[in-house]
């Protein structure tokens, strides 16, 4: 077949873009190269729209060991001890297979975390459906949750947050981001540069089919009608397959044997090989006769593009190749030696005796195109003025009952009850809490993390969205009594070629570059998923951040049941009841616009290291994050997680009961202190001018927010629990 | 004593179970699957995880590995073999404890805690233990035990069934049932009371960081028993 320009478009490759690459080849591509270079320069590999704004995310600090650019991020908790983390996104396939697309990603960044050396420790998920009357939205749901936990329950490893929301913009595009943190030793730490000329190029793993080819290209474009026919391009999973792959890679680090490895992702044999000459400034010679099929009559094409999972590259030191065999075929894995690194700086591959692909490196890799898209500015909407009129019908129980059984606020144990929590015998905070936290296994540390986004916020106002859920995932972290050290973020838009959604991008990663480099809470890995879009409809801006936070003694993390009748409840932070934007704002009284909370990054900072202070010395028996739904709804969860009630002061200014109640106000923290503990408390706050004000006391069973508006626990735990089964099982 | 832990290809419970053996006073020994002898044991345990991906059934590639003949005859001679959860499906598929384990009625994977009730204690593993309920820890897809009404009977009559899913007062109901299991089975016996499988995980709760301590009374209990 010989490659022309509408070929080019069909692997979608821009007519310049096809231009440039006869350029730079000084011919015409053949159709092998013509397939490396769509998976190469495709938005999902080489973040051609995305690069020139994500170089500005801070990504350095005193714990960083490793940032962007590598397989994972990792950091350093101390005593030889580091930490390898990502998040990733499986939004594309998610939708047109929920199933594999699911398990698919779990087990992709499972990958990326154990390529580096790492045990994975724990998974975590941020999931986004449709509304929940779409008629797609019950089986996508189905089909992901049974996806994640058939990868992750098989591998063994405990999924211990996560997220789930619903919103019409996600009817068309389902978004599934999965986040894998491992543990390593810090001088084990395995990375993808390849180093020394004619070392040995390994294939481990499952054998190559034709699943999965253009899988990367998929995920770069937007879906039409058509997308049923694009389901071959989704992968397939086998765990099993993967936990065998896990054991022998982690078998074989223990050795010295290995120069560099890399996992077969988006892209396959094609981005792995030249990710790691590329990395190496070498070139690299395969053969791919040599490599382990699955089917018959597999062409170089299909070969070098399919994406089948549980597939690994390694470039080994000479003379290991036996050894590393043997580990190979204990665990009944395939082994072949495919190639070898070069000093051609070109990939070279060889079929059937004849060389079929010969593109020099760099004109894949440092020649590949990168754009500054056109982006339109946000302006911050104006606030709402809402007519008390509004109010007069509502009674504050029937709106926190209505709050609690919301699809984004409800209990999510559907979900979570399908997955194992528990393996590995670590897991010390489970899916519910503020963050999940697991132990690090045999010591007295512990590592929390937690996965966060607000749509709806970056949706109404990119640039403060962008720093509310940074700050947002600092307090999930600072509430578990962890300190927090990193994040990773999974920035899922519409098309970066539509102005409005570039300039949500735009604005998001520079909110979220502010407030991490304010908190010092550094970007350290993390994806970008554009065109999660159906035609013309893109969805709401939705970056999901993970945030990690190191617990020094595990026998101090913060849990938020409340625990003991009497004891104190403080709001930390200043509650001025801001509404737009709010879950009351929208669920109640049907108002969609107004700006979102603002942002205070001194008080977020100031806040939350005040807390961990306080967390330190003992004082705190419980603390919870207030966010979605304001102070009622973090304290009703507090509630119904301790099964004890509270009884609520009147606040000592003057403000108006539902904006007291229900506004998100940003920075804040409820706590559960022991009446003794007061006056220390009172006094730590205030020496580290920490607004705060008494909310109330903790009683039996009841919630009483005044004498007209009382409630059971056992009535909000019925609220807040039912929705989603029901739902499910309707 | 001396205990064997067998690892299977997808075993993952096979290090929760090494520690928690260690914790109680146990000297553990990891065994792999393509070994052919077990060494000299006190108890052999077939750990909970996904054994050959549970391919086919869930135990039943496992059931026909090298080491496993080995293992039956241990249990044959009288050794105590204990197969948790996947290590439980093991035991039903090489034919050492009657039933089978069918996926959970609610056709969903399932993991929470439970309480279970002992129903015999004469035997080596629940002997003198001080309590009549256990909160213990489950996870799995295929838990659902199952059997014909003549082996009920003849199960029944042998005092085999080991523990029952209950409430925290040893009550046994249909609300009690996690998975769909006949007359709420969580753990059964051979009719020797030598082996025992039950697919809860006490190994996951032998720390009051963890998700209970109850796992602590069992192998507390277990390890005195056969000293």
């Amino acid at each position: 077949m010989i490659v022309n320009e509408k070929i080019a478009v069909e692997h979608g490759l821009k007519k310049d873009e096809y231009k440039k690459i006869c350029n730079l080849l000084k011919r015409i591509p053949n159709i092998t190269e013509l397939g490396i270079f769509s998976a190469m320069w495709n938005e999902h590999c080489s973040y051609k729209s995305s690069r020139l704004h994500l170089k500005n995310l801070p990504t350095k600090g005193k714990n960083v060991i490793q940032g962007p650019g590598e397989n994972a991020g990792v950091i350093d908790i101390g005593d030889d001890d580091a930490i390898v983390f990502k998040i990733e996104s499986h939004n594309h396939p998610s939708f047109i297979e929920p199933f594999q697309g699911a398990a698919t990603g779990v087990g992709g960044i499972m990958r990326d975390v154990f390529t580096m050396g790492a045990r994975p420790i724990a998974n975590l998920n941020s999931i986004h459906f449709g509304s929940p009357q779409h008629k797609k939205t019950k089986n996508l749901l189905r089909g992901v949750v049974r996806g994640i936990g058939g990868y992750g329950n098989c591998m063994g490893v405990p999924t211990i947050a996560g997220q789930t929301s619903f919103d019409e913009s996600y009817n068309g595009n389902i978004l599934v981001n999965a986040m894998t943190l491992g543990l390593v030793k810090k001088n084990k730490i395995f990375y993808s540069k390849a180093a020394g000329l004619d070392k040995p190029v390994i294939y481990v793993g499952s054998k190559t089919g034709r699943d999965g080819i253009h899988g990367a290209s998929m995920a770069s474009a937007v879906f039409d009608e058509k997308i049923e026919e694009k389901k071959p391009t989704v992968q397939v999973g086998d765990p099993f397959t993967e936990k065998l792959l896990l054991e022998a890679c982690l078998e074989l680090m223990a050795g010295d044997s290995i120069i560099a490895i890399q996992d077969m992702g988006a892209a396959g044999l094609t981005s792995s090989s030249i990710e790691m000459a590329s990395k190496g400034n070498l070139g690299i010679e395969i053969n791919l006769d040599k490599v382990p099929c699955r089917e018959t009559k597999m062409t170089p094409y299909e070969i070098m593009l399919s994406e089948s999972q549980e597939r690994m590259l390694i470039v080994l030191e000479n003379g290991k190749e036996e050894l590393a065999k043997k580990i190979f075929d204990r665990w009944n894995l395939d082994f072949a030696v495919i190639g070898k690194t070069t000093k051609s700086k070109k990939i070279e591959l060889y079929f059937d005796k004849k060389k079929v692909a010969d593109v020099p490196i760099d004109i894949l890799v440092e020649n590949s195109p990168m754009y500054d898209r056109k982006w339109k500015k946000t302006k911050l909407p104006k606030k709402i003025k809402i007519e008390r009129d509004q109010f007069k019908n509502l009674k504050i129980i029937n709106v926190l009952n209505k709050i609690l059984s919301n699809p984004n606020i409800c209990s999510k144990e559907w979900i979570w009850q399908q997955y194992d929590q528990t393996v590995m015998g670590d897991t010390i905070q489970k899916p519910g809490g503020d963050a999940g936290v697991v132990r690090v296994h045999g010591t007295n540390k512990a590592v929390a993390a937690s996965v966060d986004s607000s749509a709806v916020y970056c949706w109404a106002h990119p640039l403060s969205g962008g720093k509310q859920i940074v700050c947002e995932s600092w307090r999930n972290l600072i509430a578990v009594g962890a300190k927090p050290v990193a994040i990773t973020n999974c920035l899922n838009f519409g098309s970066p070629e539509n102005e409005e959604n570039m300039g949500e991008f735009v604005e998001c990663v520079q909110g979220l570059g502010e407030a991490s480099l304010y908190l010092d809470f550094p970007v350290v890995s993390g994806n970008v998923s554009f065109y999660n879009q159906t035609k013309d409809i893109g969805i709401k801006p939705t970056p999901s951040i993970g945030g990690v936070g190191l617990i020094k003694n595990y026998k101090n993390m913060v849990t938020m049941n409340l625990k003991e009748i009497g004891n104190i409840l403080l709001v930390i932070g200043k509650t001025e009841g801001h509404l737009d934007q709010s879950l009351f704002s929208r669920e109640i009284l049907n108002e969609k616009n107004g700006p979102p909370p603002e942002i205070n990054l001194f008080n977020e900072k100031n806040n939350g290291e005040t807390i961990l202070k306080l967390i330190d010395k003992k004082f705190i028996k419980t603390a919870h994050d207030v966010s979605l739904g304001g102070i009622i709804t973090a304290l009703s969860k507090m509630c119904i997680k301790g099964k004890k009630g509270a009884t609520l002061k009147k606040p000592n200014y003057l403000i108006k009961q539902f904006e007291y109640l229900f506004g998100e106000d940003q920075g804040r923290y409820i706590i559960e202190i022991e009446k003794v503990s007061f006056k220390a408390v009172i006094e730590i706050l205030e020496k580290n001018s920490v607004h705060f004000d008494e909310l109330g006391t903790v009683n039996e069973n009841e919630l009483i927010i005044d004498d007209k508006s009382k409630v059971t626990i056992d009535e909000l735990i019925s609220s807040h629990t039912s929705w989603l089964t029901n739902y499910m099982n309707k | 004593m001396n205990s064997s832990v067998i690892t299977f290809p997808g075993s993952n419970c096979d290090r929760d179970m090494d520690v928690a053996l260690k914790k109680f006073g146990f000297k553990n020994k990891m065994v792999w699957h393509n070994d052919i002898e077990i060494p000299k044991s006190d108890l052999v345990v077939l750990p909970g995880g996904f054994s050959y991906g549970d391919y086919l059934r869930c135990g039943s590639i496992a059931s026909k590995s090298k080491i496993m003949q080995s293992v039956i005859n241990f249990a044959k001679g009288g050794g105590k073999v204990m197969g948790i959860c996947n290590g439980f499906q093991i035991l039903v598929e090489s034919g050492l404890l009657p039933g089978v384990l069918l996926r959970n009625k609610n056709l969903e994977f399932i993991c929470k805690n439970v309480f279970v009730k002992v129903n015999n204690k004469d035997n080596l593993y629940f002997k003198n233990l001080k309590r009549n309920t256990l909160e213990f820890h489950i996870a799995h897809n295929e838990g659902n035990y199952f059997c014909s009404n003549e082996q009920i009977k003849v199960i029944d009559s042998n005092n085999q069934i080991a523990l029952y899913y209950s409430d925290v007062n040893g009550n046994i109901n249909e609300n009690t049932n996690p998975n769909g299991s006949i007359k709420n089975i969580a753990g059964i016996f051979n009719k020797e009371k030598n082996i025992l499988g039950m697919m809860p995980h006490p190994e996951r709760m032998i720390d009051p960081a963890l998700s209970g301590e109850d796992g602590s009374i069992f192998f507390e209990n277990l390890i005195n028993n056969l000293k």
